[in-house]
């Protein structure tokens, strides 16, 4: 048995690799992960319906934080998926008796420690497999304040759920980390890419662009019928602080990231004042997020177009910290 | 955010759990806070769990009145709707449609029934039987 300990971290993907990381020696905070692997996105895809509800997204694809880690980081990983549940529930037994904490996917829905309020369908969890006792699977989610333990056929059902984003079982591990890397680098790196790519989004669903997008698309809920505008402007706030703690969680994140970074570069300015100023923008999510839920319970007419420019102004003041993190020069 | 501001309304919607909030402490260093609640967030979980159990009861009237099968309860008992079922089963919308019939689906080949039953957490000789109570 290993001598793996559990941490409560605000988001999944981010969590785990923060954790597994850490365990193998390379002490990594959630938000450096985050940061590092430009985790941070916006995409409002009104076309693709999660629940009969458009698609809105504050992150990159699921997967793409241990994808974006292990090629920042050189770090080689092994991801593997399996073809029938059987070897996949081996192949996880075989790995936990060499005593490795393991990554894996699956679908909150059918993990059994996840209460009913939670519990959506919904394929991308991440969380680590770091044990077994008896018959229970040893879990660290790190979305989860404790550890918990998980029943095989839990465990089996959702690393096999079907669908989008189907995790065939997804097992992850590293089998080397690089010593001593070189973060700087990394940092400004990324940094400017994110910056380009929420910027110059060559697609307006995405990106700053895709958020006045989604600004928009609220103003059209005048003419909808009143029941669904209000599920759809719910929707837009689930997504945002419920599903992987999404708009304001993550600006958080990502604040913390720069504020993190801003220190590696014995206290860089730039950096240290876009990070008050994405702390800000997430202050700004928040209040939007709860002029949202006060027109949901209230039984007047609904403000559309303060709603709307609500979100127009913050995509304005995103931008600028986009704009200020361009400045950043080593 | 500011870590006393990291709100602490104990929401039911939480179902006891915490989660973690990244927020700044007086001298503006960030770090992570545990919070048992937003009152903002349990509006839009209730309202999206209010959706699913509505859809979940109108769906047991429906099949208790004989207009559609049970498989059509317990889509919707799953937290699930035709687009989902069709994603997951791979089956096209318009031939589950047809096994919402409830003529239709009480004659339904024994792989395809298997199939439902599997991605629905149903088992076999449960699925063509209605419970009690919706929920």
């Amino acid at each position: 048995m290993n001598q793996f300990k559990h941490t409560h971290h605000a988001h999944c993907e981010s969590g785990v690799v923060s954790s597994m990381l850490s365990y193998h020696g390379l002490k990594i905070s959630e938000p450096m992960v985050f940061g590092l692997s430009n985790a941070l996105n916006f995409a409002y895809i009104p076309f693709v319906k999660i629940g009969g509800m458009p698609l809105v997204a504050y992150r990159s694809l699921p997967k793409s934080i241990v994808k974006n880690i292990k090629k920042n980081l050189k770090i080689e990983m092994k991801m593997e998926t399996f073809s029938s549940v059987k070897k996949g529930e081996d192949r996880l037994d075989e790995l936990l008796s060499e005593g490795k904490i393991v990554g894996a996917q699956g679908s909150m829905y059918w993990l059994e420690y996840v209460p009913d309020e939670l519990s959506f369908h919904f394929n991308a969890h991440n969380f680590l497999v770091y044990g077994k006792e008896e018959d229970k699977y040893l879990v660290s989610d790190p979305v989860f304040q404790d550890a918990v333990k998980c029943s095989k056929k839990s465990l089996s059902k959702s690393r096999f759920s079907k669908g989008t984003m189907a995790p065939k079982g997804l097992l992850y591990y590293p089998v080397n980390i690089p010593k001593d890397i070189d973060f700087k680098p990394i940092i400004s790196k990324n940094i400017k890419k994110l910056s380009k790519n929420m910027l110059n989004t060559p697609v307006p669903i995405a990106g700053v662009k895709g958020l006045r997008y989604l600004a928009k698309g609220i103003l059209k809920l005048q003419a909808k019928d009143k029941k669904y505008a209000k599920l759809f402007l719910g929707n837009i706030v689930r997504m945002q602080e419920e599903i992987g703690t999404g708009g304001a969680g993550f600006r958080f994140m990502y604040a913390s990231f720069l504020q993190e970074a801003s220190e590696l570069f014995d206290n860089n300015k730039v950096l240290s004042d876009a990070s008050i100023m994405m702390l800000e923008v997430g202050d700004e999510y928040r209040e939007f997020a709860l002029v949202i839920a006060k027109s949901i319970k209230s039984k007047k007419e609904i403000d559309f177009q303060k709603i709307s420019n609500m979100l127009f102004q913050i995509a304005d003041n995103e931008a600028k910290v986009y704009k200020k993190l361009l400045e950043f020069k080593v | 955010m500011k870590l006393e501001n990291v709100p602490q309304d104990d929401s039911p919607t939480y179902a006891k759990m915490k989660k973690t909030i990244y927020a700044k402490d007086s001298k503006g260093n960030i770090q992570g806070k545990s919070s048992n609640g937003w009152e903002v967030e349990e509006t839009v979980t209730r309202q999206a769990l209010d959706d699913i159990q509505e859809h979940i009861k109108e769906a047991f009237w429906e099949v208790k009145n004989g207009n559609k099968s049970t498989l059509y309860f317990y889509m919707y008992k799953q937290k699930m709707d035709l687009t989902l079922l069709a994603q997951v089963t791979g089956f096209f919308k318009w031939t589950i449609k047809k096994d919402f019939d409830p003529k239709v689906f009480a004659k339904i080949k024994q792989n395809r029934l298997e199939e439902y039953c599997d991605v629905l957490g149903v088992e076999i000789d449960a699925i063509k039987e209605l419970p009690n109570e919706p929920v």
